[in-house]
């Protein structure tokens, strides 16, 4: 019988592993390779919480936004998302356009 | 019995023109969608689903049902339209001499989308399986809900659903995705026990790459998507992966020699061949604990024949399940694999041992557990994907587990991944260890930066001071003897004794019955 360990075919490279002040020698698996880092959100970068597309822009470069103020309608899986500013500041970059398609997580709307 | 051929003239001729009939009818409906139909399902380098019937059962043992079934549909013009046994062949066989029941979604037909009737004929042979007390084996080969038939399309997936839910634990199940199985239809497979793919064959997904990208922009094939390696190393969803149908066939045939038919039967059982000799425990071990080792070695020095069935070997291969036979009778193997990740336990494979577990108590498989992890897996992305929850699994499936539950720990248990390796404490009915077992509440390094952080940060020679704490924790701490002290273990072995010992304690333990107390069922962490 012949066994289908295709992930160790292309990940044999040793590496290792450190638990509890331990280093182990091991593989690793792809999934744990390609496993998200934690980046701590930062409430001046407004980002695409879903992929959809963008319909309308409320604010401009430069124009001071307060707390619950409209930034963008985000319209995704056929409901109208509105996207609100966390914390006042002032708009320094808009990286959208209306009617542009975004993925998840893609930086949308920048505040100083 | 009537001598036909005896009878008046009239009568002989109404007689015969029957049979004709007869014969022109079913080879109508056995021919599925017809020659270019065919032709083309050949061309994606799939069989026809009669093809894979008879490659999967012994030869002329295929007891068919409802080969005369009717579509139901009678909107948008389908009531003109013939579908062959409705686009699905279902029935009971042999399986190297032992019954099975069988359907196969037939691609020819309306792309062997399910209807009503296509439905109801899978509910009928499913239902047939669990009075019969045998395997039910699926082959999934559909573009899904056929869109014509509406909500009873949708009842059909529902009834098949919940007959998948009470057969479940009942007879085993089998999933063979030999095609596309799409939307709703994959909650089926999802359902049963083991699910089957083959490369570029099988495609699973709950929404297609073409909603995908219309609805959320973004791109992605079929084969990226669902496809059988995906559902094999990323997503869990399949159990065997196979490069074509006729070793996926083989692959089956494998599997049900390993298991019991029923819950109330024992599986086969073969004569005893002894391991082969290339697999020596003393060879396979590392002498230094942080170093590898490929677990399926020890495994198969352990099983009749060093014959072993790994399950899901691709998913979450820091943890390995599957299916060996010792002294004859067949055992379900749980093992952290030190070559992947240090055999940590994650979200992933957590998940794996817990499943693989309730299978095996379900169908009164013992269960053998080899030990060897460092602990959890540490990190953001673990805690936030709910290890506590999927962690919690592995303890309730050994605690909940009734069969015969026997436990070696030949190198590394600490900590949590102790008491979750089946310890005695979650209900283990033997628990062995090597003398190279490290038996603690967690490695000497962590341990004694730890304990005697003062002494070492105070010290000289901080670095000094730590390698001689290290060692001194390691001498102490790091061996079996602590807790074996406290009883914990059941006795220290021999690695060489590993096999005489698993065979002794299975034979002591055909008796077991353990009683609980009455309830309607657990609240897993599921």
């Amino acid at each position: 019988m012949e066994y289908h360990h295709f992930n160790m075919e292309t990940e044999n490279k040793s590496n290792s592993l450190v638990i509890d002040d331990t280093v182990y020698e091991t593989q690793l698996t792809r999934k744990f390779r390609q496993r998200k880092h934690y980046t701590k959100p930062d409430p001046k970068m407004i980002n695409a919480f879903i992929p959809g597309i963008v319909r309308e822009i409320y604010v401009k470069r430069g124009q001071s936004v307060k707390e619950g103020d409209k930034l963008l309608l985000l319209e995704a899986m056929k409901m109208k998302n509105i996207l609100t500013v966390l914390r006042s500041g002032i708009i320094k970059e808009i990286h959208i356009t209306a009617g542009d398609m975004v993925y998840k997580g893609q930086l949308l709307i920048e505040l100083e | 019995m009537v001598d036909y051929f005896q009878t008046k003239s009239e009568d002989k001729l109404s007689f015969l023109s029957k049979i004709k009939d007869f014969f022109f009818r079913k080879d109508k409906a056995s021919i599925g969608g017809g020659e270019k139909a065919i032709q083309k399902q050949a061309a994606m380098g799939k069989m026809t689903a009669r093809e894979r019937i008879n490659a999967l059962l012994d030869p002329n043992s295929f007891l068919e049902f409802d080969l005369f079934v009717e579509h139901a549909c009678r909107d948008f013009g389908m009531d003109k339209k013939e579908l062959p046994a409705d686009g699905v062949i279902t029935g009971t066989g042999l399986i190297a001499g032992s019954p099975v029941c069988i359907f196969a979604q037939d691609f020819t037909v309306a792309g062997g989308s399910l209807g009503l009737m296509h439905a109801r004929k899978i509910t009928k042979v499913m239902d047939h399986a669990i009075k019969m007390g045998i395997p039910l084996i699926g082959i999934n080969d559909s573009g899904g809900a056929r869109i014509q038939e509406g909500v009873n399309s949708l009842a059909g997936y529902g009834e098949i659903f919940y007959r998948n839910t009470l057969a479940s634990g009942i007879i085993p199940q089998i999933s063979v995705i030999l095609g596309p199985c799409a939307g709703g239809a994959v909650y089926s497979p999802a359902l049963t026990d083991f699910v089957f793919v083959v490369d570029k064959i099988s495609k699973m997904f709950i929404t297609g790459p073409e909603v995908i990208k219309t609805v959320l922009g973004e791109e992605i094939s079929m084969e990226d998507l669902g496809g059988a390696r995906i559902q094999s190393e990323i997503t869990g969803n399949a159990h065997f992966f196979s490069r074509s149908e006729i070793e996926c066939f083989e692959q089956i045939k494998r599997l049900l020699a390993f298991i019991p038919k029923n819950n109330q039967s024992k599986s086969d059982s073969v004569s005893v061949r002894k391991p082969k000799s290339r697999f020596e425990i003393e060879k396979i071990i590392p002498s230094d604990p942080s170093k590898p080792y490929n677990i399926c070695d020890v495994i198969r020095s352990l099983v009749d024949d060093s014959d072993f069935l790994e399950v899901q070997e691709n998913w979450a291969a820091n943890i390995v399940v599957g299916f060996g036979r010792i002294n004859g009778e067949t055992v379900g193997i749980v093992g952290n694999q030190p070559m992947v990740l240090a055999g940590v336990l994650d979200v992933d494979s957590s998940d794996k041992a817990a499943r693989f577990i309730r299978y095996c108590d379900a169908f009164e498989i013992p269960l053998l557990t080899l030990v060897d992890l460092p602990g959890y897996l540490p990190g953001v992305d673990q805690e936030h994907a709910g290890v506590i929850r999927h962690g919690a699994k592995v303890l309730y499936a050994y605690s909940e587990a009734s069969v015969p539950k026997i436990t070696v720990i030949l190198r590394k248990a600490y900590g949590g991944g102790y008491i979750a390796m089946c310890s005695r404490h979650l209900g283990a009915d033997f628990v062995f260890a090597w003398p190279t077992a490290e038996i603690a509440v967690m490695g000497p390094e962590g341990a004694a930066n730890i304990i005697f952080k003062s002494e070492i940060t105070s010290a000289a020679d901080p670095d000094a001071m730590r390698k001689q704490k290290v060692q001194e924790y390691t001498e102490k701490f790091a061996n079996p003897y602590v807790a074996a002290a406290n009883g914990y273990i059941d006795a220290v072995i021999n690695p060489a004794d590993t096999r005489n010992t698993v065979m002794q304690t299975l034979k002591l333990s055909t008796n077991k019955k353990e009683t609980r107390p009455y309830k309607k069922h657990g609240v897993p962490p599921f």
